[in-house]
């Protein structure tokens, strides 16, 4: 079941719990209701309210994009990036896949009395050397030091700051049947690296996390659909559409965009259903998994659907804009492995619905909580 | 990937499902024993390419799933226990006891961990030579000969500090209770084929004779399952009730030799209680007198502990195949994965976290869109 609006005015379920549990941070449903029961009525405003991985707040005519993410991950370096360049990435990206330029970088480090200075040099270089491939600009922070044993060597947090261009405007909320929903890349994979490591499993070819900046992506999308103002606009909506709502987001082809990562896809696209109010249905052999990714997910009773990603995104298109802007993702290095893997649909509503391998249909459901390896 | 993509072939499914349909003439009601061919099943939406008429209910054999209440509350207290570090796999860890799950534990505090292989354990004991250091061992035949493997090298290796918390549960005896029983509805099995490959499937053999019903050793891939139906239903049309081994490329008729004497050496066999079904007599392991050492159940005095299961909770009418999980009332109401009242809304192998999470959850409530 995917998390129903009802569930969204029920705070009661939040007192269930009188401590707070791994699961409210999985990303999954324990987390949605954390936020709807607690979180949103504490802080209630619009902006808050659209639920995003990015608030879109407009000031003297300049759309600014605002986000904000902890780092908390274990081991602090892992087979293709460490913390500081997750930290990085992942703000970059949660602005990137809102249609926001990136601008501005805030960073604060929670350090543990203890962890080395080689590794927090080695961690403040790999920062800078991400924020520099982003084209971010770092320019302020902070430091704290707690007690050994308080931290887990060092946390992470950072807030970035984005200027949305005219004429793009995306919103988990604006899908309609009939988008289609394109994918960048192979997922699971940034999940599966991070687990080898720390399980200490090993396999017969070392996975390295995709962790990257999707600014460059995202551009090329934008442009392909015709987003940013002066661009040449979708060519097949001039004169079609007889009703005048919603012109940007005719304008723009891409309706909405999610880079998956705590939750993986699965997560990313039971939101946007719910946001939306509209049922998808994915096409499973089209969703590519790497050897690798199948492998530790068999082997460990996972599904690569709820593993996290880092340098994917998902995005939700108008039909008419999808086979340019899958052209475009293509054109990139971050998408050369881009695929339609789905479609918006009116049915089932709120819903996320796969067609299986062997024919058969199932649904994807947000995960409950953590997602716990099986037994045998 | 190889191994794996050769028995998802949509078109080969296909044939299967077509040739089954060929085959079927009468309605047949069988049971698939193990809880991993339950996942396959619902996962590839297998049950809805099947012709009208073919039931399948969804046995006992998820490990998790009939791990009795007060086997969980007797783990929830050892793991409580200062000084204790609590290894289990992953999906015990939010098996709710009478009060609370081992999560609950770890949020309090407690040092619960989860391990992929029991022997990820003795490093941690020995690591750790000031903590007492104990694994919670539970499964069927499949995990025994590695649960039995890490007593016998604690034993071995003289590691003081770690113990086991066996609940062992044996496949045969829960499929002999539910053929005896007056009230099932099952006419042939679908055997438990990673079972079968340490235990073998001798033992089937008087079974299918006694209670004349047919019993095909599957896999757990989508046309292992297809295929295991395709036996299991030729039998049944045919009147035959024989064992046949649909899992021949990892099952042998005696099964895994070494593993066997490895269980052998550690576990012998007694009578276990199993969640929702009650004691079934002879159907789990206990540790042998050689190796009590090593008994968590008596070195932590939680030998006492009894319980009683919800009564809103009808997953051992589900384990035996009485009831399909959305019949339940509480399913998907009172009863979720975030909140699950019995084990089976669990693990992702029980029935009922199946159908919730695979979506059968809109049969049963029709209303919710």
């Amino acid at each position: 079941m995917a998390v129903s609006p009802e569930d969204f005015t029920c705070p009661v379920l939040i007192s269930d719990y009188p401590n707070v549990l791994l699961g409210h941070g999985s990303g999954g449903k324990m987390t949605a209701r954390l936020i709807a029961g607690l979180f949103l009525p504490s802080f209630a405003n619009p902006a808050l309210a659209a639920l995003n991985d990015q608030a879109v707040v407009e000031w003297d005519g300049t759309r600014i994009a605002i986000t904000t993410d902890s780092f908390v991950v274990s081991p602090l370096f892992f087979p293709g990036g460490d913390i500081g360049s997750l930290a990085v990435n992942g703000t970059v990206n949660d602005l990137a896949v809102g249609g926001a330029i990136p601008m501005w970088i805030a960073v604060a480090f929670i350090l543990e009395e203890g962890l080395p200075m080689a590794d927090l040099e080695r961690i403040v270089r790999s920062t800078a050397a991400a924020a520099e491939a982003a084209g971010v600009t770092l320019v302020t922070g902070d430091t704290k030091v707690v007690d050994r044993g308080k931290g887990d060597g060092i946390f992470i947090t950072t807030t970035g700051v984005g200027i949305v261009p005219a004429g793009v405007s995306l919103s988990a909320d604006r899908c309609r049947p009939g988008d289609r929903i394109l994918l960048s890349g192979p997922i699971g994979v940034h999940g599966v690296a991070i687990m080898s490591v720390r399980e200490g499993i090993e396999f017969e070819t070392e996975m390295g996390s995709d962790t990257a900046p999707l600014t460059g992506l995202t551009r090329v999308m934008l442009e392909a659909a015709g987003g940013p103002e002066g661009g040449d606009g979708p060519s097949t909506s001039g004169g079609r559409h007889a009703q005048p709502s919603s012109p940007s987001v005719d304008r723009a082809g891409i309706r909405c965009m999610r880079d998956p990562t705590r939750g993986g896809l699965s997560s990313a696209l039971n939101e946007i259903a719910q946001a939306s109010g509209v049922g998808m249905l994915l096409d499973e052999g089209a969703i590519e998994v790497p050897d690798a990714v199948r492998g530790a997910c068999e082997m460990l009773g996972l599904d690569p659907l709820y593993v996290a990603n880092e340098g994917v995104l998902v995005a939700i298109v108008a039909p008419e804009a999808a086979d340019r802007v899958l052209e475009a993702m293509r054109s990139h290095p971050l998408g050369g492995r881009a695929a339609l893997i789905g479609e918006v649909v009116s049915e089932h509503s709120g819903i996320v619905a796969l067609r299986s391998a062997v024919g058969g249909t199932r649904v994807v459901d947000m995960l409950a909580g953590e997602q716990l390896p099986r037994i045998c | 990937m190889r191994f794996v993509d050769e028995y998802r072939d949509a078109d080969a499914a296909r044939a299967l499902v077509g040739l089954l349909a060929r085959r079927v003439t009468r309605p047949w009601t069988v049971m698939e024993v193990c809880g991993g061919q339950t996942h396959t099943i619902v996962k590839f939406g297998i049950d809805e390419l099947l012709a009208r008429g073919v039931e399948l209910v969804h046995g006992p054999g998820c490990p998790v799933c009939v791990t009795p209440l007060e086997l969980v509350d007797k783990a929830v207290a050892i793991a409580s226990t200062p000084g204790v570090i609590f290894c289990s796999f992953g999906d015990m860890l939010r098996v709710p006891g009478s009060s609370r799950d081992l999560l609950a534990v770890k949020a309090a505090g407690g040092d619960v961990r989860i391990v992929y292989s029991p022997m990820d354990c003795l490093k941690i004991a020995r690591e750790n030579p000031d903590r007492r250091v104990v694994f919670f061992a539970v499964g069927f035949e499949t995990t025994a000969p590695a649960n039995a493997m890490v007593v016998w090298q604690a034993r071995r290796l003289a590691v003081p500090n770690f113990s086991v918390l066996v609940s062992h549960v044996l496949v045969p005896p829960a499929m002999e209770a539910i053929l005896s029983s007056p009230a099932s509805r099952v006419q042939g099995f679908l055997a438990a084929g990673h079972v079968c490959t340490v235990m073998g499937y001798e033992e089937y053999e008087p079974l299918a004779e006694r209670y004349r019903a047919p019993i095909v050793v599957t896999g757990f891939e989508p046309l292992d399952i297809l295929q295991g139906l395709y036996m299991l239903l030729g039998q049944l049309e045919d009147g035959r009730c024989e064992v046949e081994n649909q899992y021949s490329r990892s099952v042998l008729r005696e099964g895994c030799l070494p593993a066997r004497r490895q269980i052998a050496e550690v576990f012998e066999v007694c009578d276990r209680k199993w969640r929702g079904i009650g004691e079934i007599p002879l159907s789990g392991y206990r540790l042998r007198p050689e190796y009590r050492a090593f008994d968590a159940e008596s070195l932590f005095d939680v030998g006492a502990i009894e319980v009683a299961e919800s009564p809103a909770c009808r997953a051992g009418e589900v384990l035996q195949g009485l009831i399909k999980p959305n019949q339940c009332e509480a399913f998907g109401t009172l009863c979720t994965p975030e909140r699950p009242l019995g084990a089976t809304m669990v693990s992702s192998e029980g029935a009922c976290a199946a159908y919730y999470h695979y979506g059968r959850f809109r049969e049963a409530a029709p209303s919710r869109r």
